[in-house]
């Protein structure tokens, strides 16, 4: 069982009305804003289940526009989050899905497009409480919580590419909590996801990336 | 220090000597492995947040984003002000205070679930109302928010607080069981009569449906939260007395955890039955699914 702090039943403190709808919504599109590099341009939303059915009444799409502008869940601007978009040029469409009905019902998928023109597509899933995770990204299978420092790792499914990670990681005396590798296919895309147990040092991307495999090494700290 | 449940929270207390708030500020701090100081600041940090979501509405009434709420809390005050309360003091204050947080929550403010977002007003209502007629200091209610997470703590780990698996009970009278207890300690009861109150304080909002109009944290979840404080109010004030209860607070939160599993899909936060489903709940939108 995942221990309970204090502050986990005093808490999150947070913009309302809701912990699932509001903030868990700020908090799958602020891990987002942290997954691609440089400030995003251009985002969709694609809001599923009960986020299709109820996001304006809880604020969701607000609370989203927040965290892709890489507002936390108790940042006061959320509630002006979308004239603070059009001032800062941020394009924005919301969609909503309400055929798909396999899918966990508070689902968002978001498709952004950072300044220099990268695309990357994350979707999350808002599980109660402010807690959230995210659960594909550019049509990878995935599970992160962002409730660790992380380093997601893009590269060709490779020998010694893993090996390779490692490697950087001991240099850094990172103390590994949780490590997963998936793939698209044998051989195609993959993601290994490293969670440490505490922050990790800026300079590691650099090392990763000098892999011929690796495409990206992304940094997402707590 | 750590503890699976209510029993074995009552041992420590009596074994050790300590309140409750005392058990969970050491166990915060070892399992945590964080420093006293720490933990303060980061109460300290909700405490302020408490006071402001309570104190806000009363001057600057706030609109809701769903439209069904907003202005209740400076009605409240102005009657209470004019001297036509006929709750009292205490519980006038604490009822206004719990109206308020769900105002500041309803029009997108800041707040501290406690335990949820839904049932944010109970315990800054309660705990405040009897900070500001008894002058106590923060750091005594700081003492007394420790206390009230011990009871939230114990919900999440042995039964739920979510709306969506076990009704408003688990909201709303989880917040409830927290504040009765919080509000014991506060009052310089012992940890029995605090777990006595917070069992009392389940026991009395058993089954209590989520029905939220439209699907919306607004009506009726904010009279809910003043239904919560009040009942709080009374526990603390039994426990206080001297009057036992006989169901452990233990055996309350797994009873409270199977009538909730129990309760109907329509009356779990999905907004098709009950208040939600009545003719004027639909004219709002959401029952229809």
């Amino acid at each position: 069982m995942a221990f309970i702090s204090v502050f986990d039943v005093l808490g999150p403190n947070m913009i309302g009305p809701s912990s699932s709808h509001t903030a868990g919504a700020a908090a799958i599109a602020l891990l987002a804003y942290k997954m691609i590099r440089g400030p995003v341009r251009k985002v969709e939303f694609t809001l599923y289940g009960s986020f299709a059915k109820t996001y304006r009444g809880h604020g969701t799409d607000r609370a989203l526009l927040g965290g892709i502008m890489g507002f936390e869940t108790d940042d006061r601007r959320i509630r002006d989050s979308f004239s603070i978009a059009d001032d800062r040029g941020l394009e924005y469409v919301f969609q909503i899905n309400e055929q798909e009905e396999d899918i966990h019902p508070n689902t968002v998928d978001i498709l952004m497009v950072s300044e220099q023109g990268d695309e990357m597509s994350v979707r999350g899933e808002s599980l109660g409480g402010g807690k959230v995770r995210i659960v594909r990204i550019n049509q990878v299978e995935v599970d992160f919580t962002g409730e660790y420092s992380a380093v997601i790792v893009i590269h060709q499914d490779k020998p010694g590419v893993v090996a390779h990670i490692s490697s950087c990681l001991g240099e850094y005396q990172v103390n590994i909590a949780y490590m997963k590798l998936y793939r698209e296919a044998k051989g195609a895309t993959a993601y290994c996801i490293v969670e440490a147990d505490e922050r990790l040092p800026a300079k590691i991307v650099e090392q990763i990336e000098e892999n011929k495999h690796v495409q990206e090494a992304i940094l997402v700290q707590v | 220090m750590d503890f699976k449940n209510a029993a074995e929270l009552l041992d420590l207390c009596q074994r050790e000597g300590m309140t409750i708030s005392g058990v969970m500020k050491r166990r915060e701090c070892e399992l945590t492995e964080s420093d006293m100081e720490h933990i303060r600041f980061r109460m300290e940090q909700a405490l302020v947040i408490m006071k402001d979501s309570a104190h806000t509405p009363v001057g600057n009434p706030g609109k809701s984003v769903g439209g069904l709420i907003g202005g209740e809390a400076a009605k409240l005050a102005k009657h209470r002000e004019e001297g036509r309360s006929i709750c009292g003091s205490v519980l006038g204050r604490a009822i206004t205070y719990a109206m308020a947080v769900l105002e500041v929550n309803a029009s997108m403010g800041l707040i501290v679930a406690a335990p949820t977002a839904g049932s944010s007003g109970v315990v800054p209502g309660l705990l405040l109302a009897l900070q500001e007629e008894n002058r106590l200091s923060d750091e005594a209610v700081m003492e007394a928010l420790f206390n009230a997470s011990a009871i939230g703590y114990l919900a999440m780990r042995n039964a739920t607080v979510a709306g969506a698996v076990g009704g408003c009970q688990a909201e709303v009278g989880v917040a409830s069981a927290m504040a009765a207890s919080a509000a014991v300690e506060l009052m310089g009861g012992t940890p029995k009569q605090c777990l006595d109150a917070a069992s009392t304080a389940i026991i009395n909002l058993l089954g209590l449906v989520c029905d939220p109009i439209g699907g919306l944290v607004e009506n009726p979840c904010q009279s809910r939260n003043v239904v919560g404080a009040a009942n709080a109010l009374s526990c603390a004030e039994m426990a206080l007395s001297g009057i036992q209860q006989m169901i452990p607070l233990d055996e309350m939160l797994a009873a409270m955890y199977s009538v909730g599993r129990g309760l109907p899909h329509e009356l779990r936060e999905t907004a098709l039955g009950g208040c939600a489903a009545t003719p004027t709940g639909c004219a709002f939108g959401g029952c229809t699914g």
